[in-house]
């Protein structure tokens, strides 16, 4: 076996699996895109935002002589609930007195929205590093090791991750395909007053797609959390999503998670083999947005998203 | 009037009311405090500034102020980066009867915008730790006080440790030392040490740059295991040390083979990452621990009258004592410049005076409650730095344990290089180097 091919197999699946959960954070943003045509620029804002409030509710209750495993699933209740609050909030105060507006207005208001919820979240919820330990393993295996001298190392929590992300893909799909609020929501997304004159309301919808793209942000923030501990800059892992999206096309779930994988694969093999060697390092953040780039020049629509056509 | 518009003018009045409150600084010695209490640095910026500010209210509620002019200081949030941090400095610079009397930014990528805008304003720039190396020159960096230690003493350090641990310089030759660091201008801080001392004492040298924040490193530990170096050097800060550690035990790294820095050496460094961090180590610039005199007089003076920064059991954490630390030193070099220029708040320029003539004494020290949190510290028109020694420590799950003793920096080594480097930058800004002979 080429002495290479561990080494360079390692990379590779290290690569593929950090673009997973890169896809976790993506899902969020694709989900309101594709159901209110809304790009939410607050993704990131809400992924730690829901991870605080599991954390410190977590911490809280534990602190009141609440068993581990009780206090997760309340954590978790509580944390869900107050992402449907949030939903609740930002269709009230923000989207409802906006509707029918430019695209563009309603982006610069989730910007709005995202320089809220973080300096709101951190206030109520504090600034510190929190520690986010709820039971999944984060053992490191080494696999092929009769193969490949030292084996090609994989994280157990990477692999989490992915089984996490295929059963979101999964449940969003099924939700969006097979029940009638999924094709309420894609009929918002393509025209909002046609939508409304064939009796949707568009309220409600509103309100659902910000709960669900909430919800995928407290499982982003959960496993982020714990991988990292859950702190301020796991809001900007938000701005990895971004070259994912543009790659994977903004109305495509299964494109979320393919883009993910190229990027995720793409930038680590070019850190590793091109950065390091030629560069001095520190090129793989700007390098996924390159690739991302060359993609949207070749297919402005992404890999996987609507080609849309406008007749005048 | 609408109800709006009645609320616009209210704000506005609110406002004109604020403005005319400024002059209450008028006969008061302003120290501004660029702190970062939130963003991705926070957990490290707010123990600092609890200890910063702190101190301050210490010598506010215990001492009426220095010699009677009283304290007074404003924080402003600087969220760890450069734009913010020279916007801090700029709305602070003219506060108070004289202005600032001296800013400590806490990063080093303020410090180097900053370098170049002290001179002008006359506002001296308490770097202490961190900043640029060669500014321990005072005659070139006149207006800058890397007090303490600089990268370039840590980056010697570390070599002296690992080279004394290792059975002599010569038992380096061959070895690998890979250097993980953030991707700023303080991350490359050490680099020129580390390559100079690779060519003389034969060691193989890696700098792997790890991008801000840091929260994603899976290339760069990648790199770590396929490469297996002897010693990894760590000089993080913030989220990037805890995710370093924990990339380290994900590939199986040795923890204690791993050195951090100082500011990679701290409380929320280590306890993210659980047992994994556990046999770490990194550089103490000072103990940790809330048993020392400054202490007590904290609790007496400050907590005990509800005025504290911090909760109660986080006063003594590594950073926390770093800020008080900072804080004095900000308030002694006052003190020395009005034995000069007598009691009333200083000028920035007078203060700079202070600060190089400060001589605090092993009895001076102990006087402040710092004994044995602090080392004697003298610094002089050439010498910025005063004094550059730390220990090695190791966490031990629980706690930094102290395993080596303190390890004073190879001046004889550092002092042509940063002379040297000095120089370089006099030439390109043309700057006079000062005669330190004929300072008084």
């Amino acid at each position: 076996m080429p002495e290479f091919l561990g080494p360079f197999l390692e990379v590779l699946i290290g690569g593929l699996l950090a673009g997973i959960l890169y896809s976790l954070v993506a899902l969020g943003f694709v989900l309101i895109f594709k159901a209110s045509g809304v790009f939410n620029f607050a993704q990131g804002a809400m992924v730690l935002f829901a991870a605080l409030a599991l954390v410190r509710s977590i911490e809280v209750l534990q602190s009141w002589g609440v068993n581990a495993g009780l206090a997760i699933v309340i954590g978790f209740l509580f944390s869900g609930a107050l992402m449907v609050a949030l939903a609740f909030a930002v269709e009230r105060m923000v989207l409802r007195p906006l509707v029918n507006q430019e695209g563009i207005i309603l982006f610069m208001a989730t910007i709005g929205i995202t320089f809220f919820i973080d300096g709101f979240g951190q206030q109520i919820f504090g600034s510190d590093a929190y520690q986010l330990d709820i039971g999944i393993p984060k053992e490191s295996i080494f696999l092929l090791e009769g193969v490949f001298e030292g084996g090609i190392l994989v994280n157990e929590l990477d692999l989490w991750a992915g089984a996490t992300a295929g059963l979101l893909v999964l449940g969003l799909a099924l939700f969006f395909q097979k029940t009638r609020i999924g094709r309420a929501l894609r009929a918002v997304a393509d025209d909002h007053q046609a939508a409304q004159s064939v009796g949707i309301p568009l309220n409600h919808i509103w309100v659902i797609v910000w709960a669900v793209a909430g919800i995928v942000a407290l499982v982003a923030g959960t496993i982020w959390g714990s991988k990292l501990g859950v702190q301020f800059s796991i809001a900007q892992i938000a701005l990895k999503a971004l070259p994912v999206l543009i790659l994977g096309g903004f109305t495509s779930v299964p494109g979320a998670i393919i883009g993910g994988l190229i990027i995720g694969a793409g930038e680590k093999l070019a850190e590793v083999y091109i950065g390091l060697p030629y560069f001095d390092g520190g090129i793989e953040n700007w390098f996924a947005y390159m690739l991302a780039l060359v993609f949207l020049l070749i297919r402005p629509q992404g890999l996987f998203g609507e080609r849309i056509i406008e007749r005048i | 009037m609408s109800r709006f518009n009645w609320y616009v003018s209210a704000a506005a009045a609110a406002a004109m009311l604020a403005g005319t409150a400024l002059p209450a600084f008028a006969q008061e010695q302003f120290i501004p405090v660029l702190s970062y209490r939130s963003g991705a640095y926070a957990p490290n910026g707010i123990p600092f500034a609890n200890g910063f500010t702190d101190y301050l209210k210490l010598i506010q509620e215990r001492d009426g102020g220095v010699n009677g002019v009283k304290l007074a200081f404003e924080e402003c949030e600087t969220g760890y980066a450069t734009d913010r941090g020279v916007e801090c400095y700029e709305r602070l610079k003219a506060k108070g009867a004289t202005g600032a009397s001296a800013v400590s930014p806490l990063s080093t990528g303020i410090t180097f915008a900053l370098t170049e805008k002290v001179p002008g304003d006359k506002i001296p720039l308490i770097t202490m730790g961190y900043g640029r190396s060669e500014s321990s020159v005072g005659s070139v960096f006149t207006w800058n006080f890397p007090i303490l230690g600089t990268y370039w003493s840590a980056a010697d350090i570390l070599l002296q440790h690992i080279a004394q641990i290792s059975g002599g310089t010569a038992k380096l030759k061959g070895k690998k030392i890979a250097l993980v660091y953030h991707d700023s201008p303080y991350g490359k801080e050490p680099i020129p040490v580390l390559e100079d001392r690779a060519k003389s004492w034969g060691y193989k040298f890696q700098a792997i740059p790890v991008t801000h924040p840091g929260v994603e490193q899976k290339s760069a530990w990648l790199q770590i295991r396929q490469s297996r170096p002897d010693f990894v050097f760590l000089w993080g800060w913030g989220v990037m040390n805890s995710t370093s550690v924990k990339e380290a035990a994900a590939v199986n790294y040795p923890r204690d083979k791993m050195y951090g820095v100082w500011w990679s050496g701290a409380e929320p460094d280590v306890t993210p990452a659980g047992d994994g961090a556990k046999g770490y180590n990194a550089l103490a610039l000072h103990p940790p621990g809330s048993d020392f005199v400054v202490h007590r007089e904290v609790f007496k003076h400050v907590y005990d009258k509800g005025k504290g920064s911090a909760k109660k059991e986080e006063v003594g954490e590594v950073l926390y004592n770093r800020g008080l630390i900072n804080a004095m030193l900000t308030v002694e070099g006052i003190r020395t410049a009005m034995a000069k220029h007598g009691n009333k708040p200083m000028t920035g320029e007078q203060v700079r005076w202070g600060l190089e003539n400060l001589d605090l004494t092993p009895a001076k020290i102990a006087a402040l409650g710092f004994e044995g949190l602090v080392p004697a510290v003298k610094l002089s028109c050439a010498d910025h730095e005063g004094v550059a020694r730390a220990y090695i420590q190791q966490w031990d799950g629980k706690k930094w344990v102290k395993k080596s003793d303190w390890i004073a920096a190879d001046q004889s080594y550092l002092r042509p290089m940063m002379e040297a480097a000095a120089k370089k930058y006099g030439q390109g800004k043309n700057i006079q180097p000062r005669d330190c002979g004929k300072q008084s």
